[in-house]
């Protein structure tokens, strides 16, 4: 809120900048008629957020990196020592020792900083509050998903987004599939009916497990509960949301793409963990069976153990045909219509900041914010069903008032483990 | 056949022969290729010393137990090995008896480095003159029947096909035209003029790499045992992360490899040179 005086000065002078350009993406403008910066704000420099934010200096070719958060020094020293390895945008990574920032309030350091836009790719408990503080503070953002780990975060998340769109703010969301031509023709097909109607969706997210957390003994003498669960984030429920919330949920992305984004009615759900959970509290493996208005099902299965069978990939059923993404490089038609996809694939990723960027310059705001929160609901709302072996309905699952994310972390402090849960016994919250 | 002759009596030609990898079931055979020269390009004569190689494209059979490797076997435990994928790198296309794809030449120098402390016997991958002079194995012109011999977009129902289900060429090879593109040693880069003997053009950084033989998404001009591609940072686009994985193409699920074994084993600061080829980071 403290640049609130500035802020707005400069989104004028962002608005001037793209008066000059016509049409076409930054990445064209040609020569120096624009010279207007964007400086760019990370928070959470890991792999993710350094991927980021190279496409982010890729998209335009005056914005900069001018800040960085992080809960650990050691993290934004390699995510800026890869950044300067990239030649064509290196001269651009402009973070100063002051504009680094550690520790758990490096967000809104870095909201203060005077960027224009922030990219926020910490784990994703609390991504809410990042959310939040950056739309409050009128930042344009790039949001990873998923968008939260709880209800009460993806309805924060809705209020931010309804915000940024009354101030005129744009708000990319990190679900890249939308952005990847070969699925959006995928998509485009099944919408204009090429399966007939879709009568299930069944999406699979079998994989390895994802940064498994090291036994409990070898956390070191000293070291705080907070910052253990935070260094292992994948681990616990609060940060990660759960591997069907954290993976899986490009997944429940897809097909709530291709249920047009409306909301399923309710949905039921198997999950547990088979190997040892080293004091984390996640699940290994769900299965969810949702239903639509229509009667469509869809059924999102994971699985993050190793030696199984892996795969990842989508089959949309339909009267008429069925429509598979994953199954082999490009997706298929098979029925009535034979189709499959054969042009050049883009970069999705590079996409999306393309876009947010243009839109920055156009001051034409893109906000795919609700759809961010849904998706990330959608998820959620399996993992409930899971969780406590109940059915679980859309409106019980939005307006739940389980809270995951304390209200005030502290980096030293302690903060014990729920148990895992346990269907039959524990309760919707 | 005089000139076979002459090069008998140089070097003696070891046969072909199969190798079990030690403590599996999973096993590959190696072919003999003489000495010999051949055209590489118009004013460019090469010569080759002998070698073997592998008849077929290494399989996810052989790749994953390099890829998947439990630590515990001493011998072995110093080479790196590829981080652990997240997701099924096969993408559905098939595992037994299926070329290994989405590499990077790395993840390649690195098997060979690994199968080498495995077997006892040095093996690295090809250059691109012993890879061309394989493909053309003593012929000058591509096979007129293509699909005799190769899998690519018109034959392969968008997707690889199992090692060795075509015909081999004359020196029983398989596959050396499509099925997947094949990883060599080379930098990519134009030819030096005249003639040369063993070139070998070692990369100086990641991109680009000569890429040969063309893939089961080609179009039949592009399987050619002359055309070459160069690797590109695109070809890992679908990575998220920065650094991008030092192991994984992702997007490149047509490109594999198979591996030779030299006549004339190097001397142990050779052998680090051939597995360390300037692609142990990804740079843009």
């Amino acid at each position: 809120m403290k640049n609130e005086g500035t802020t707005p000065e400069r989104r004028t002078f962002l608005k001037t900048a793209g008066a000059a350009v016509a049409a076409g993406f930054p990445g064209i403008i040609s020569a120096q008629t624009v010279t207007n910066a964007i400086r760019v704000g990370m928070v959470g420099c890991g792999g993710r957020g350094s991927g980021a934010a190279s496409q982010a200096l890729a998209a335009d070719d005056y914005a900069e990196l001018t800040a960085a958060g992080d809960i650990d020094q050691g993290q934004i020293d390699q995510c800026l020592s890869s950044l300067k390895r990239i030649s064509k945008t290196a001269g651009r990574v402009k973070v100063e020792a002051d504009s680094q920032y550690v520790g758990l309030d490096a967000f809104q350091k870095v909201i203060d900083s005077k960027v224009d836009v922030v990219i926020l790719a910490t784990p994703p408990g609390f991504r809410p509050q990042h959310l939040a503080a950056a739309i409050g503070a009128g930042k344009h953002v790039f949001c990873e998903k998923p968008a939260g780990t709880d209800a009460p975060g993806v309805r924060s998340v809705l209020a931010s987004t309804a915000l940024a769109e009354q101030k005129n703010l744009s708000l990319m969301s990190g679900f890249c599939w939308r952005y990847n031509n070969m699925i959006q023709d995928t998509v485009q097909q099944v919408d204009s009916g090429a399966i007939g109607r879709v009568v299930a969706y069944y999406a699979t997210y079998y994989t390895s497990p994802v940064k498994p957390i090291p036994p409990a003994s070898t956390r070191p003498a000293g070291m705080s509960d907070v910052e253990w669960q935070i260094r292992n984030w994948y681990n616990f429920v609060w940060l990660c949301g759960d591997s069907l919330v954290e993976q899986a949920v490009h997944s429940a992305d897809k097909i709530a793409w291709v249920m047009h984004d409306e909301p399923p009615v309710s949905c039921v759900a198997v999950g547990g963990r088979t190997i040892p959970a080293e004091g984390g509290n996640i699940y290994d493996h769900f299965e969810v069976n949702y239903i639509y208005p229509n009667g469509v099902r869809a059924f999102l299965a994971n699985r993050q153990i190793v030696n199984c069978y892996n795969e990842n990939s989508d089959y949309i059923l339909g009267t008429d045909g069925t429509c598979t993404i994953g199954r082999g490089p490009q997706p298929r038609i098979e029925g009535k219509t034979n189709w499959t996809f054969s042009g050049q694939q883009y970069n999705m990723y590079q996409r999306e900041h393309d876009v947010l960027f243009a839109a920055i310059r156009k001051n034409t705001p893109v906000n795919n914010g609700k759809r961010l929160a849904t998706s990330t609901m959608l998820a959620i709302m399996g993992r409930m069903a899971a969780y406590t072996g109940q059915q679980v309905t859309w409106d019980q699952a939005l307006n739940s008032q389980e809270k995951l994310v304390p209200d005030h972390v502290d980096w030293k402090g302690s903060l014990p483990v729920p148990p895992r849960a346990e269907p039959g016994v524990t309760k919707l919250g | 056949m005089a000139l076979g002759a002459v090069l008998l009596a140089q070097t003696p030609r070891p046969g072909s022969y199969k190798v079990t990898i030690p403590n599996t079931t999973v096993s590959f055979e190696m072919v003999s290729i003489p000495a010999g020269e051949f055209q590489m390009a118009p004013g460019r004569k090469v010569r080759l010393d002998a070698f073997w190689m592998m008849a077929h494209e290494v399989t996810w059979d052989e790749y994953r137990l390099f890829m998947f490797a439990t630590p515990g076997d001493k011998s072995v435990d110093a080479v790196s090995h590829p981080t652990r994928p997240y997701v099924e790198m096969s993408f559905g296309m098939g595992i037994e008896g299926f070329p290994a794809i989405s590499m990077t030449q790395h993840a390649a120098n690195k098997y060979a480095e690994w199968l080498s402390v495995k077997t006892g016997q040095f093996y690295r991958l090809p250059t691109e003159a012993e890879w061309e002079y394989a493909c053309r194995a003593g012929t000058t012109d591509d096979p007129s029947e293509l699909g005799d011999y190769a899998w690519y977009a018109a034959n392969s129902g968008g997707k690889y096909q199992k090692v060795a289900t075509k015909k081999p060429n004359p020196w029983g090879l398989f596959d050396m035209l499509g099925n997947v593109m094949e990883w060599t040693l080379d930098g990519y880069a134009p030819y030096q003029p005249g003639n040369e003997t063993n070139p070998w053009v070692k990369g100086t950084g990641p991109y680009p790499h000569a890429v040969r033989g063309g893939s089961w998404n080609d179009a039949a001009d592009k399987l050619t045992c002359a055309a070459r591609v160069p690797s590109d940072p695109s070809w890992k686009q679908q990575d998220p992360q920065l650094p991008k994985s030092i192991w994984y193409m992702t997007d490149a699920q047509w490109l594999g490899f198979r591996l030779v074994r030299p006549s004339k084993v190097p001397t142990d600061a050779e052998k680090r040179r051939y597995w360390n080829n300037g692609v142990e980071h990804d740079e843009q």
